[in-house]
């Protein structure tokens, strides 16, 4: 049953916190755009997916998602384990020894809810438009969603699958850039600019929507009107501007926080503004 | 087991044998899908397009993106089989393959054509030697490398069943088929080609047929080997190799690759921790390649048949 807006908030706070204990817990991870696609992933699993109840890797007759920035795993295991995917309390075991919630996500301990493991960057498009194939194959009428990073999109496979999916209207996917402007060394302008991204994707081939990942009423309004421009002969994409660090306000904004973990005066400081509202893990 | 001496009526390329055995597979099997990035001529995937274009996917200049399809179509139940050159099935792609393919354990079958020396005069951009070094060191990967048209055609049908990821080497000279056409390949078992007392030789590839050619110089000169085929690099058949050995007390290995990183290497640290022996590994001695003649190619590198029959008299001498 689809969350109201003050149910999806509060399920983006609780995975805000756990995204922050997780990664202060090990001090390891990346927390800054974790927290930037903390909503769109809520809004994903907890009303825009249809998913079946149980996790199988073919995924036959619902939804599927792929993270192809694979380093945001805090906020992807948070949001799998709160929609259902696995206990909560092995949140705690994030990047430990023996876990299954490694750094980056993988599929070989069979964490329920990952595909294929990312990390590489550059990867995760191909392999959903390839997914994406197969649901047609199946002649199932479900939709594939994919989450790239923007600093990503200067891996040039990205662009040979852009190229590909437009060729072959490939129309049952919906592809989400976060654009939040930020990447390791510094702001994306400044290392590798990606000028007019919207001209660029509509010169590809690719149906351009635009909206504001941290605002749950344009991510509905955007997605629901993307949906409608499904099986049309062209692929959909989402160009989503966020802000990373979303939700801490001394994260907010700075690539600094790309891959760095809070240390303990800086996790109070944290959660003091983010409200408990599921029960930490 | 009494000698035999190979012969054979027809030469036929092992890329058509991977087409015709894909074009069986895709008639048996629907959840068998092919593509291919820009080679399907080369490739002998035309059969399989034509008989099944809706499970034929084309995706142009793009060997990055083709893996990552692979492994996506897999998330469905479909059984990918892609094709290119060797070198664009492997170095070109490896961080895909690691990542999307192998580290995911998606039933992808990488099939690979044009590989080692004897595709000839287009010369080292294209001939690689290092490419079932790179697939054997990923977990998890089966390295199979046929020696004529119909090992590489029964290898085909047999990865249809093969669950996981899977790298299929073959080549593109025409070369002697001498191998039955109606039996069953099993991954992972060598195949005893010659019984012999004096020295184990195992082969790869295309080298089988240059070792069989070997053994006949070596017979007349009373020299009796023992001549195994290992098709299959990944997963190694230990058995096979160290009962060889136990009775010959030394051993050559044959490959049409870098003597780092193929099959030698891994017989040799076989042999190494369970039963050493005089050893050499017969390859391509850390260089690149160049245009030529297939022919012509092996005998500068050292991988003809009088090169074998040498480097197993030297080897005999060290027992």
């Amino acid at each position: 049953m689809s969350k109201n807006i003050d149910e999806l908030k509060n399920i983006s706070s609780q995975v805000r916190r756990d995204i922050v204990r997780m990664v202060h817990q090990v001090q390891s991870g990346h927390p800054g755009g974790s927290l930037g696609c903390t909503d769109f992933l809520v809004y994903l699993f907890f009303n825009l997916m249809k998913r079946n109840d149980s996790f199988d890797m073919n995924g036959f007759n619902e939804d599927l998602f792929f993270l192809s920035n694979g380093h945001i795993s805090p906020v992807f295991y948070s949001v799998l384990s709160r929609a259902g995917y696995f206990d909560k309390s092995e949140l705690s075991t994030f990047r430990k020894l023996n876990s299954r919630l490694q750094g980056h996500p993988a599929t070989h301990e069979g964490l329920p809810g990952i595909r294929v493991a990312s990390g590489s960057l550059g990867q995760g498009l191909s392999v959903a438009v390839g997914s994406a194939l197969a649901k047609k194959l199946n002649k199932e009428e479900n939709i594939i969603y994919i989450l790239m990073g923007d600093g990503e999109l200067q891996e040039g496979q990205v662009w040979e699958a852009m190229m590909y999916a437009a060729h072959n209207k490939v129309d049952n996917i919906i592809a989400t850039i976060d654009l939040n402007g930020q990447q390791i060394d510094g702001p994306v302008n400044e290392i590798n600019s990606l000028l007019n991204l919207k001209d660029k994707l509509e010169s590809f081939g690719w149906k351009v929507y635009e909206s504001d990942g941290n605002d749950f009423e344009s991510l509905s309004s955007t997605l629901e009107d993307a949906k409608k421009s499904l099986f049309s002969g062209y692929p959909i994409v989402n160009i989503m501007k966020t802000v990373m660090g979303k939700g801490v306000d001394f994260m907010e904004n700075s690539h600094k926080w790309h891959g760095i973990p809070p240390n303990d005066e800086q996790l109070n400081d944290a959660l003091k503004h983010i409200k408990e509202t599921l029960g930490d893990y | 087991m009494e000698r035999k001496e190979y012969t054979y009526t027809e030469k036929k390329d092992t890329r058509s044998g991977f087409g015709d055995g894909l074009t069986e597979l895709g008639k048996s099997n629907k959840n068998i899908v092919a593509l291919c990035a820009d080679l399907t001529g080369s490739l002998k995937m035309n059969d399989f397009k034509n008989n099944h274009p809706e499970r034929f996917f084309q995706v142009g200049i793009a060997e990055a993106n083709m893996m990552g399809l692979a492994a996506g179509l897999t998330i469905g139940g479909k059984i990918p089989f892609t094709g290119t050159f060797a070198n664009f099935s492997t170095g070109r792609v490896y961080d895909q393959i690691r990542q999307s393919i192998a580290y995911s354990n998606k039933n992808v079958k990488i099939c690979a054509s044009h590989a080692g020396l004897t595709l000839g005069e287009d010369g080292a951009t294209h001939q690689i030697l290092e490419d079932i070094g790179m697939m054997k060191m990923l977990p998890g990967m089966t390295v199979i490398n046929p020696c004529d048209y119909n090992q590489t055609k029964l290898a085909t049908i047999a990865l249809g069943d093969h669950i996981g990821p899977a790298y299929l080497r073959f080549g593109r000279p025409k070369w002697p088929i001498f191998t039955p056409e109606n039996i069953k390949f099993q991954i992972g078992k060598g195949i005893k080609f010659l019984d012999g007392n004096d020295i184990s030789i195992f082969a790869t590839g295309h080298m089988l047929w240059q070792a069989l050619e070997a053994e006949k110089i070596l017979f007349s000169l009373g020299v009796s080997c023992e001549i195994i085929n290992i098709h299959t690099i990944k997963p190694l058949d230990e058995e096979i190799i160290l009962e060889s050995i136990k009775k010959t007390k030394c051993a050559i290995s044959c490959e049409e690759h870098n003597v780092i990183g193929g099959l030698g290497e891994s017989i040799s640290r076989l042999i190494s921790e369970k039963s050493p022996v005089p050893f050499k590994v017969i390859g391509v001695n850390d260089s690149f390649g160049e245009s030529g003649k297939p022919l012509d190619l092996l005998e500068k590198y050292n991988l003809n048949p009088e090169s074998i029959k040498e480097a197993a008299l030297q080897i005999i001498d060290k027992k």
